[in-house]
C-alpha cells in the first residue's frame, strides 16, 4: 500500500527526512536549496522541531552538530559553495561520531559558476572534502520519488553508523514536480543511546558504531576534536590511540559497504552491448536512452548508483566485466568514471561529459554518442 | 582536607596543562566560587562547549562536567544547538580572544543578536597564545608580537562594546586583577536568560608579560593601575580610551531571551 503526492525533489527530500525522524534543521539560503529551507522552516515548529537560520554555512552546520549531541536527529541542506564552507565540521563530525544528513543540492561550479543551473561536480568533494583520512557515506537519487526513500536512507545510516551523510541531488531532480508514492511501510532505524559510563568513542567490532552518550545525566562526557581513546580523553601523543581510532573510523564505513550500498540495475545484469553506468538525473536520462538504443537492438543496461561513497566496487566490477563498451555520462567533466577505470581499466570505457548552461544530457544526444561507439 | 573546589575538577587533569602563573587559572578559580556560591554540588545541569586554544581547554579536560571540545571559532554555534534542543541545560561557551571574537566573531555577534540563551565566557589575553603568542583582534595597538614585529598597525576590537550594542542581556569586563568582580559577574551572569558575556583579560605570561619583561604579579599590577571604571570611561577622549582597559559592566538587562521569543512568535 502506499499513499500518492505531488512534490518537487527537494520535498521529497524534505518529507524523507521528516518521515525518518529529523527535528533540527539549521541552514543558510543557497539556489538551489533554498526552497527546501523554507519548507522545513514552515513545516518543523508545526511538527515539533527546531528550526533556524544560521548567520552562515559555518554556523548552521555546526549547530547541526550540537544539536545531534543533544541527541535530535538533525539535517541542514545547501549547495556548492555551502557545502565547501561545511567541510571542517563535517570533519569534526566524523572525528566525534555524531550522526547528521548534509544535502548538497548540487549546482554548476566552480566557485559561484553558474549558480542556478544544475551541476554533479561535486561528487569528489563529498567524499574527500576534508582533511586527513575520513571516511563518511555519500547517497544521491535520480527522481523525487527515490528522493524520498534515500533521505531516510541516509537518516538510518547516518544514525546507525554515527557519521554524516552527505545526500547529493542535482538540481534537476531537486526542482522536478512529479507524483511520488509514499509506501505505508518503511524502515527507520534510531541511533543507539546510553545513559551508562562506557566506552562512547570505541568498539571492539569496528563494524558497529558505540553508543551515543546522553547528555545532562552526569556522565562527564568529554567530545573532542583531538585524538581521543574511547572514553574520549585527549591522547594526542600516543600512536597506537591515533592508529586505532583512525582506523576504526574508516572500517566503520568501508566494512559496512554493502550494508549501506543502494543500487538499481535496469535491463541485464550480466552483460550487453552497452552497460551505462551513472547517477542522479543523468541516471534517469540513461534508461530512457536505454530504450532508443534497444528500438535499435543494442543491447543496454544501465546502473543507476544510489550510493557514492563507499562504493562497492565488486558490483561496479561484475556490472561492467561483460559489457561490450561501458558508458559513464555525467554533468562534469568526469568523476565517477575514475570508478570504472579501476575496476576494468581504460578500455572501451567511454566518459560522456557535458557542462554548462544546466542543459541535461538528452537521451537522444546520449543514445547518438553510444551509436557512434558501438559503432552502428 | 580536600580543596572544597576540586570536586569541579576531573582529578587525573590535576594540576592543569597551563604554564605557570598563567592567568586563566584565576579565571578558573573565580568561576569555581561562583559554581559554588550558588550552590552547584556537581556540574552535572552544565554543558561545557569550547574551541580551539589555551582557554578553550578550561572546560576540556578539566572541567568534570559534560564538554564539547569543537573547532577553532565555532564553540557557539555548537553551544546555539544544544540549547535548542536541551532548553533546560545550562550552555556555557568558554574560550580565548582569538575563538571568540576573532576567527568566531560572526557568530558571536549574530548570538548576541539573538539574545541567544548561552553564557560565554572570554578569557582576553590579548595575544593567540596556543599558536605562539601572534596578533589578535584584541592585541593593543603599537604592540609587538609575532607577526606584528615592528608593533601592531591595528586598533584592537572593543568586544565587550560590540555584543553590548548587538543586544545581549548582560555583558561585562574584568581583569583578572578584579576577583571578586569577576566571580561576581559569573555568578549575576548565569543566573539571567538570553546571551551573557564575561571578558577576563588575563596576563599570558609565556608569550606576552615575558616579552614586555615583567614578571606575571606585575603584569596583574599593571592591569589594574591602567584600568578604568566603564562610568568613568565615557569622560574620556577617543584616544585616552585605547589606552586603557575599560571595566565593569556594560550592560545588564533582562529581554526575553530567544527560546522565550520562539514561543513568543508562535504564540501570535
Ligand atoms: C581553522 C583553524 N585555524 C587556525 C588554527 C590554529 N589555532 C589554534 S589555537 C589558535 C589561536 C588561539 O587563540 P585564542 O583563541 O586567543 O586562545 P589562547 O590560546 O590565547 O587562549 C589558532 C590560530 C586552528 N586550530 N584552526
Ligand atoms: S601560552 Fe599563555 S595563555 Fe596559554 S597556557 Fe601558557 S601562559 Fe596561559
Ligand atoms: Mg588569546
Amino acid at each position: 500500500m502506499s499513499e500518492k503526492y505531488f512534490w518537487s525533489g527537494n520535498i521529497a527530500v524534505a518529507e524523507g527526512a521528516l518521515r525518518a525522524g529529523v527535528t533540527f534543521y539549521a541552514g543558510y539560503p543557497i539556489t538551489p536549496s533554498s526552497d527546501l529551507m523554507e519548507y522545513m522552516a514552515r513545516e518543523l515548529p508545526k511538527r515539533g522541531g527546531v528550526f533556524i537560520q544560521g548567520e552562515d554555512e559555518l554556523s548552521s552546520i555546526n549547530m547541526v552538530i550540537g544539536a545531534s549531541i543533544a541527541g535530535a536527529k538533525s539535517m541542514t541542506a545547501t549547495s556548492g559553495p555551502g557545502y565547501s564552507l561545511m567541510q571542517e565540521a563535517l570533519g569534526l563530525a566524523v572525528m566525534l561520531e555524531v550522526p547528521l544528513v548534509v544535502v548538497d543540492v548540487t549546482r554548476l561550479g566552480p566557485s559561484t559558476g553558474q549558480a542556478t543551473k544544475s551541476g554533479q561536480g561535486d561528487l569528489m568533494q563529498a567524499r574527500w572534502g576534508r582533511h586527513g583520512d575520513q571516511y563518511t557515506v555519500v547517497y544521491t537519487a535520480s527522481t523525487p520519488e527515490e528522493a524520498y526513500i534515500m533521505a531516510i536512507k541516509s537518516f538510518n545510516t547516518s544514525e546507525k553508523l554515527r557519521v554524516p551523510v552527505t545526500f547529493i541531488i542535482d538540481e534537476l531532480t531537486a526542482h522536478l514536480w512529479e507524483t511520488v508514492r509514499v509506501p505505508d511501510n518503511i524502515e527507520v532505524v534510531d541511533r543507539r543511546l546510553t545513559d551508562a559510563k562506557t566506552r562512547y568513542f570505541d568498539s571492539d567490532n569496528p563494524l558497529e558504531a558505540p553508543p551515543m552518550p546522553m547528555l545532562g545525566k552526569g556522565l562527564n562526557i568529554l567530545y573532542t576534536s583531538s585524538t581521543h581513546d574511547g572514553f574520549g580523553y585527549r591522547k594526542t601523543q600516543d600512536p597506537e590511540v591515533h592508529r586505532r581510532l583512525v582506523e576504526r573510523l574508516k572500517e566503520k564505513v568501508i566494512g559496512n559497504t554493502s550494508e549501506v550500498f543502494e543500487y538499481e540495475i535496469i535491463g541485464d545484469p550480466d552483460g550487453g552491448d552497452v552497460g551505462i553506468v551513472a547517477f542522479g538525473s543523468v541516471a534517469r536520462v540513461a534508461k530512457e536512452t536505454k530504450t532508443i538504443l534497444e528500438r535499435e537492438g543494442i543491447k543496454t543496461s544501465v546502473l543507476n548508483l544510489l550510493t557514492l561513497w563507499p562504493m562497492d566496487y565488486e558490483l561496479l566490477r561484475s556490472f561492467t566485466e561483460n559489457m561490450n563498451v561501458v558508458i559513464v555520462p555525467e554533468m562534469n567533466l568526469g568523476q565517477l568514471v575514475y570508478d570504472i577505470y579501476q575496476v576494468r581499466g581504460r578500455d572501451s570505457v567511454y566518459p560522456y561529459n557535458k557542462i554548462g548552461g544546466g542543459e541535461p544530457i538528452y537521451p537522444r544526444e546520449l543514445a547518438g554518442f553510444i551509436k557512434e561507439v558501438v559503432g552502428r | 582536607m580536600k580543596h572544597p573546589y576540586l570536586r569541579y575538577l576531573r582529578p587525573e587533569n590535576v594540576p592543569t596543562v597551563f604554564c605557570p602563573g598563567c592567568g586563566i587559572g584565576i579565571v578558573m578559580k573565580a568561576l569555581f566560587q561562583a559554581f559554588d556560591e550558588l550552590g552547584y554540588e556537581t556540574l552535572e545541569e552544565f554543558v561545557f562547549v569550547s574551541g580551539i586554544g589555551c582557554s578553550a581547554w578550561i572546560p576540556s579536560p578539566h572541567i568534570l562536567a559534560d564538554s564539547v571540545h569543537t573547532l577553532h571559532g565555532r564553540a557557539i554555534p555548537v553551544a546555539t544547538g544544544i540549547k535548542l534542543v536541551k532548553p533546560d541545560l545550562n550552555v556555557l561557551v568558554i574560550g580565548g580572544d582569538g575563538d571568540i571574537a576573532g576567527i568566531g566573531g560572526n557568530h558571536l555577534l549574530h548570538a548576541a543578536r539573538r539574545n541567544m540563551d548561552l553564557m560565554v565566557i572570554m578569557i582576553n589575553n590579548q595575544v593567540y597564545g596556543m599558536t605562539g603568542g601572534q596578533l589578535a583582534p584584541t592585541t593593543p595597538y603599537g604592540m609587538k608580537t609575532t607577526t606584528t614585529p615592528y608593533g601592531n598597525p591595528e586598533e584592537p576590537m572593543d568586544t565587550c562594546d560590540i555584543v553590548a550594542s548587538a543586544g545581549a542581556n548582560y555583558v561585562a569586563r574584568w581583569t583578572v586583577g578584579h576577583y571578586l568582580q569577576l566571580k561576581d559577574a559569573f555568578k549575576k551572569a548565569m543566573e539571567k536568560q538570553g546571551f551573557r558575556f564575561v571578558e577576563a583579560v588575563s596576563q599570558c605570561p609565556s608569550r606576552v608579560s615575558s616579552r614586555i619583561g615583567l614578571s606575571p604579579a606585575d603584569h596583574i599590577k599593571y592591569y589594574l593601575r591602567n584600568s578604568v571604571d566603564i562610568r568613568k570611561a565615557e569622560e574620556l577622549l577617543p584616544e585616552e580610551r585605547m589606552e586603557k582597559i575599560i571595566v565593569g559592566e556594560y550592560v545588564d538587562r533582562n529581554k526575553p531571551g530567544y527560546l522565550e521569543k520562539i514561543k513568543m512568535v508562535m504564540r501570535r
